[in-house]
């Protein structure tokens, strides 16, 4: 049987990158094809030019031996293909019918929405392929696993048939992960075909029915899961040899420089997102906060540097109370802080890489004489730490919003690393960088580790909060359900209770072993 | 980067900054003298005629055109051959009769330079301050309130409390929706044009009441204490003064302020990210209050300079205009003080000059709001500028690299 | 947003910042009960009367109401004591959600209370003043809908003003030119459109600051309507003479008592805007259009992945609202004082603005907003004729500090469309 979908050469180029360099893909039917590759890789335009979005600059797309020009999503959606993207396309306000309904609408009389038939539709969807939701619930009510099957059931209303799903994953929990791959299968089952968009090597030998490897722009090669190796997929995907584990010396921790207690700080909409959060963390200890997003924190960091009030409990920053500080107080005490997201909290894109050098200290001696801003001691500072931390950029005049996702990381690494500081908040640090990037910038935390430094690192990569760690606390709906040893505890444990499962339940797995939730 | 390129390129990206708003301007006017054209009577009648005679109907138009920019050239800057004969007369009147024009022109600018400013550096903070027409108002309502009250001060104490007392005026003005904004979230546009007319009825109410002029039948106030106006340097009619000076010193010191202090490095980064200022510890809440009041100051100052310096009292709708065109000039300067100077200087000569071409051509002077608008959208859509004329995009933004788009 | 977090108090708790606000509220009616009583019935002679008429003038003699009349001192008296009783309630234990409800109540007696002071051994005429104030509110709804158009598609549209304005010339124009009233209301909608085209062009394909690109519409069009007024319509007064449209009664609904007189027997415009209102409202909450236009202003990306033209939505909805503008232009001269006077708006198309915005961007929450500017316009009016002490500059004051009490959020912080005012990039 012909494949169900061929691109054949697809070139994109982008003012000074080229996206996608003369790719070819086939995808059978009733098959999930692994497209992985590292962030930047071009998985995403490839998707997106297949879908409509942007238009190849070179290549053709056949659908069922058919070629098809498509020029806006339209065209994709009416060829039957669908695409879930890595951000929802979901308006919140919006309930799930509406939503769903949405560009192919039922009417009444030719003008009026029949919100009821596409109601119906939708529970007779749901009830086919599993994927229970109400359909008349508000987008923004639901949690992200069921906004994400809104997302599917999406295509199934529009009746595609080859179903995109771009990094579907990364805002889930192993387990929902788990439970995602069985709506996979059961849609392969019933005739669909799948592009399965990740840089997850795990997932990818899990689910896949075959692999293909994108590295800057180009398929690099294919593989089949039952053979290939994490090793072998790594080394494809990036290019070299890479290292899967972070080596760190052993160190002593010392004494408590963070500490909190009883913490609670709530959201914009005054939802409860941290609820009585306590742990501390010591110096020359890394300890990781594991969860999935949205499990509050986000808000426990933002009340940790100052960014958010708490609304009660207590924080102390190396013995002093900082519970109601606000950001420069706390910059002061010497907490250095990695923002969750660097471009619209952690540099102000049209300035200068030497103006974003000294973004929080701007008014210190010696940049600052009174009032005074000393350019040039600001320019040699910033040239030092250009210099320092490998920030590749044409000078230090350029604006940081032309560097690269991971040259912009190393300017507020640099920043945040060169003043003498007792405590690192380190929120998501390597999202979104190239592995080189990630590879470095976990390199100098584990540094500041061995110089003594306490270190808190928030991230939603499992493998890297595990990789860092001396401990781990997992957050799950605003509570620490637990602080384990992290050379005690396995993915599969970590993830039970990130899905908040009791911890009472689960039997205290070993490394290596398959942790079981008992009941 | 730039070995590699081309020397033309280099050229034009050197030249791109000043190159953008001369064409706007120039577009502009091309505009202006479409609206000219087609509101003339005469030139429509010729049009008639332009199957068999295109040349007379051209001509009209052109004869249209010249009429009325010419008037407001010459109105402006006046003319080049009565300066040069007034020169070789060594007249005195003679010589100030012909250089009136320049600087009236001049006089009309200074204002300009500090409402222009005004909004400028509230575009610096992310505000956009539609205002500065209310806030100059109460600027000069204060400032006459100051140069009529106190009696037997002298001039160098009166004159600069007078200004202090129209920049205090106007940064009280803008306080109101600086406050609503920082701590209600009420938008500064709405508000800042609300503020315009209460200030309108407000010093409509003053005018007629408190400040009224006890002789006089029209809402006007007294005048000033000599002491507290501002000097000119030339005998009447030539009404140049000191105002102009203190602009250029206003002007030179925002720039200082805003680029090389901390708390101006502040204001600026509010203005171009909140949140990374927030996350660098700046108070959001402050800066915004301080740099709506500073604008508010400089807009009341641009109100205080025209009765200080050129009407020495205060009538009703005196300004006519001020605070908005100053919109345009801080977008043409690129909200860089500099730039604002140059600008405003430019408006000062049009603004001068038309009222002679409304004399001469019979061409209202709301022409020039028609061109200042054009001018406004011009400077903030360039591609319309580069399609007319063809001209590559360089300089920012080109060659940026956007690898993930969508969804980012 | 980023601003108004800094603010929050620092030790604010949730329920104690609801308490906090609660009890700021019961605070504020304590204060406004006692200044009902001390400015309006303290020193008053409590054996004055206020009379309110309730007639429109043009009533048949044998359906005219009596005069409503009532005892100064007395009315202010009991206004004021339920006030403060609503006040204690609110301190004691809170309205809740009703908390707004009781405000605008209270908001009521005080106006009430200055109206009766007001009128103290006098008369004024209720139902005219509210017919007046429906008047005032059709410009104001209908800029108001044009904002709730535009910005619903995500397009901010602070240009209403220089809409209105140049809309309102180029009917008065083309009124006088054709004698025809219809044709130049035509030409007013047209011109609304073609202006709000031009905003769609800049805000849309050049990615203009959406801000920056309707102020360039509101100069242009200060500009040009001057200039055409001083070049023609003040040497040609035959230019500036189009007549207005005549008042026309709902048969039924206009002889309903009192509120028939109000709100059912006025001109197309005013008729125009209910119908408006209606339309849009159905079209926004219960058509495909009005499903696909919120889907374009909350998330137009997710729009755009099922197949809907952003854009091209974008660009009608702005012309649509334009048109709507163009409409309440039009009122200013065919439908009020049949002459075009120099920037004659007034400012209506910003209040207009912070109707939409106090009405929650819905087009009913706008109207009745409308109305209440529409009634501080007529009050300002009305009592320039009574005895009050206040300066008439003071009392036209009103519409405009009443819009920045609006927009300062006293009645809760409305949210709007969640990509109002950011231009749409599809790379």
């Amino acid at each position: 049987m012909p494949p169900i979908l061929e691109l054949h050469g697809i070139t994109k180029r982008f003012p000074g990158v080229l996206a996608n360099d003369h790719i070819d893909l086939a995808l059978n039917e009733g098959e999930i094809l692994a497209l992985l590759g590292e962030n930047g890789a071009g998985k995403s335009t490839l998707m997106n030019v297949l879908y409509g979005l942007y238009q190849p600059d070179e290549g053709e797309i056949t659908v069922r031996g058919k070629t098809i020009k498509v020029h806006s999503p339209n065209d994709a959606i009416a060829a039957g293909v669908g695409m879930v993207h890595q951000h929802f396309m979901l308006v919140p306000v919006l309930t799930v019918t509406e939503n769903v309904m949405l560009g192919v609408e039922s009417l009444i009389g030719g003008v009026f929405l029949d919100r009821k038939a596409a109601a119906a539709r939708i529970r007779q969807i749901a009830t086919q392929y599993g994927l229970n939701v109400d359909p008349d619930a508000y987008i923004k009510d639901l949690p992200v696993g069921l906004q994400q099957r809104v997302e599917i059931i999406k295509l199934l209303y529009r009746n595609a048939d080859i179903l995109i799903l771009d990094e579907p994953t990364a805002v889930l929990t192993p387990q929902e992960a788990d439970e995602l791959f069985k709506v996979m299968r059961s849609l392969v089952s019933q005739g669909k075909s799948i592009i399965f968009i990740t840089h997850k090597l795990k997932e990818v030998l899990a689910v896949s029915d075959r692999i293909n490897v994108l590295r800057l722009g180009k398929v690099v090669g294919a593989a089949d899961p039952k053979t290939a190796t994490e090793t072998q997929l790594a080394s494809m995907m990036v290019g070299r040899q890479v290292e899967l584990t972070v080596h760190k010396e052993e160190t002593k921790s010392g004494d408590i420089v963070l500490q909190v207690k009883e913490l609670r700080v709530l959201d914009d909409r005054e939802n409860m997102m941290v609820d009585g959060v306590s742990f501390d963390v010591r110096s020359g200890e890394i300890v990781g906060v594991a969860g999935v997003q949205g499990n509050g924190q986000t808000e426990l960091v933002e009340a940790l540097t100052g960014l958010r009030p708490a609304l009660s409990g207590r924080a102390e920053i190396a013995g002093r109370d900082t519970t109601h500080a606000n950001p420069r107080q706390i910059v002061e005490l010497g907490v250095a802080h990695v923002p969750e997201d660097r471009q619209r909290d952690g540099l102000v894109l049209s300035y200068p890489v030497a103006d974003n050098m000294v973004l929080n200290t701007y008014y210190l001696s010696p940049f600052a004489r009174g009032v005074v801003i000393q350019q040039p001691e600001v320019d040699k500072a910033a040239a030092e730490r250009v210099q320092q931390f490998d920030v590749r950029t044409p000078g230090i005049a350029t604006s940081a919003g032309s560097l690269s996702g991971g040259n912009q990381q190393k300017v507020i690494v640099a920043r945040e690393f060169s003043r003498p500081i007792k405590l690192l908040i380190a929120a998501q640090p390597t999202r979104g960088l190239d592995v080189g990037s990630i590879e470095y910038i976990h390199g100098r935390i584990i540094e500041k580790r061995g110089q003594g430094c306490a270190v808190l690192l928030v991230s939603t990569e499992l493998d890297e909060v595990l990789a860092l760690s001396d401990r781990i606390a997992v957050m799950y709906r605003g509570r620490i359900v637990a602080v384990v040893e992290a050379a005690e505890v396995t993915k599969e444990y970590l993830g039970l209770l990130m899905a908040g499962v009791d911890p009472a339940t689960i039997a205290k797995p070993r490394k290596g072993e398959q942790a079981q939730a008992v009941f | 980067m730039s070995d590699s390129q081309a020397p033309s390129l280099v050229w034009r990206r050197r030249l791109q900054p000043i190159l953008l708003p001369a064409l706007a301007i120039f577009t502009a006017f091309v505009f202006g003298s479409l609206v000219i054209v087609l509101t003339d009577f005469s030139v429509l009648e010729a049009f008639k005629n332009f199957a068999s005679a295109p040349g007379g109907s051209l001509s009209a138009a052109w004869k249209a055109i010249g009429t009325a920019y010419g008037s407001l050239l010459e109105g402006s800057l006046g003319s080049p051959a009565r300066m040069i004969a007034a020169l070789q007369s060594g007249d005195s009147k003679q010589i100030g009769d012909a250089f009136y024009p320049i600087t009236e022109s001049l006089v009309a600018a200074t204002p300009y330079i500090f409402a222009g400013l005004a909004v400028a550096v509230g575009f610096r903070c992310g505000l956009f301050n539609i205002g500065a027409e209310g806030q100059l108002f109460i600027g000069a309502i204060c400032s006459v309130w100051v140069g009529i009250t106190l009696k037997g001060l002298p001039a160098i104490v009166h004159i600069p409390l007078a200004l202090l007392a129209g920049a205090a005026g106007g940064a009280l003005w803008a306080f109101v929706p600086a406050i609503l904004k920082a701590k209600a979230g009420a938008h500064e546009v709405i508000n800042t044009i609300m503020m315009n007319y209460v200030a309108f009825r407000l010093s409509e109410w003053l005018l007629n009441g408190p400040l009224k002029r006890p002789e006089s039948a029209n809402p006007v106030s007294a005048f000033i204490q000599p002491s507290a106006e501002l000097p000119r340097f030339f005998p009447d009619p030539i009404r140049f003064h000191m105002g102009f000076f203190v602009a250029l010193g206003v002007a030179a010191f925002i720039y200082w302020f805003l680029f090389k202090t901390t708390l101006g490095f502040e204001i600026r980064t509010v203005g171009a990210n909140a949140s990374a200022a927030k996350y660098a510890g700046m108070n959001i809440t402050r800066n915004l209050i301080i740099a709506m009041c500073l604008s508010g100051a400089l807009a009341g100052l641009a109100g205080a300079n025209e009765v200080l310096g050129v009407n020495h009292n205060l009538a009703n709708a005196f300004s006519a205009g001020y605070g908005f065109d100053s919109i345009a000039l801080a977008l043409l300067g690129k909200s860089h003080p500099f730039g604002v100077v140059l600008a405003a200087v430019l408006f000062g000569t049009l603004r001068s000059g038309s009222t002679r071409m409304q004399n001469v051509a019979q061409i209202p002077v709301d022409i020039i709001s028609v061109i200042q608008a054009l001018v406004i959208a011009f400077i903030a859509a360039p591609a319309i500028i580069r399609a007319i004329y063809r001209l590559k995009a360089v300089g920012e933004g080109e060659g940026a690299v956007f690898t993930r788009g969508w969804g980012k | 947003m980023a601003a108004s977090t800094t603010t929050v108090s620092i030790k604010s708790l949730a329920e104690e910042s609801h308490r906090a606000r609660s009890r700021i509220f019961g605070a504020a009616f304590l204060i406004i009960a006692f200044l009902i009583f001390w400015l309006f019935a303290n020193g008053v002679d409590p054996v004055l009367q206020s009379t309110f008429g309730l007639n429109q003038g043009n009533v048949k003699a044998e359906d005219r109401l009596p005069d409503w009349v009532i005892p100064s001192y007395g009315t202010v008296v009991m206004l004021s004591v339920v006030s403060a009783a609503i006040g204690g309630a609110q301190l004691a234990r809170g309205f809740g959600r009703y908390t707004h409800l009781m405000l605008g109540l209270i908001v009521l007696m005080f106006i009430f209370s200055f109206l009766t002071w007001a009128t103290r051994d006098a008369s004024i005429n209720l139902a005219g003043m509210l017919r007046t104030s429906v008047g005032a509110a059709v410009p104001i709804t209908l800029g108001a809908l044009s904002g709730i158009l535009c910005e619903r598609a995500g397009v901010v549209n602070i240009a209403i003003e220089g809409l209105m304005l140049s809309a309102a010339l180029v009917a008065t124009l083309v009124a006088s030119v054709a004698q025809n009233l219809w044709i130049g209301l035509i030409a007013a909608l047209l011109t609304g459109a073609a202006l709000a085209a031009i905003h769609a062009v800049l805000s849309i394909r050049y990615k203009v600051d959406q801000i920056i690109s309707g102020t360039v519409i509101n100069i242009f069009s200060t500009g040009i309507t001057s200039f055409i007024s001083a070049k023609f319509m003040q040497v040609y007064p035959d230019l500036n003479n189009p007549g207005t449209f005549p008042n026309v009664s709902i048969p039924v609904l206009s002889s309903i008592p009192i509120l028939g007189g109000v709100f059912f027997s006025s001109n197309i415009f005013t008729y125009g805007a209910y119908l408006l209102l209606i339309i849009i409202h159905v079209g926004l909450f219960y058509t495909r259009w009005g499903l696909r236009v919120r889907a374009v202003g909350e998330h137009p990306k997710a729009a755009d992945t099922l197949g809907i033209n952003v854009l091209r939505t974008r660009y009608i909805n702005v012309m649509l609202g334009g048109m709507a503008a163009g409409f309440g232009g039009a009122y200013f001269t065919l439908g009020s004082v049949g002459r075009f006077d120099e920037v004659m708006t007034a400012g209506r198309g910003f209040i207009g603005l912070a109707a939409m915005i106090f009405g929650k961007w819905t087009p009913f929450g706008a109207f009745g907003s409308s109305l209440i500017f529409g009634f501080a316009d007529s009050l300002a009016s009305k009592l320039a004729i009574l005895r009050v002490p206040i300066p008439s500059q003071f009392l036209l004051m009103a519409p405009y500090i009443a819009t920045m009490i609006a927009l300062a959020g006293l009645v809760g912080r409305a949210i709007p469309p969640a990509a109002d005012g950011q231009p749409y990039e599809k790379q």
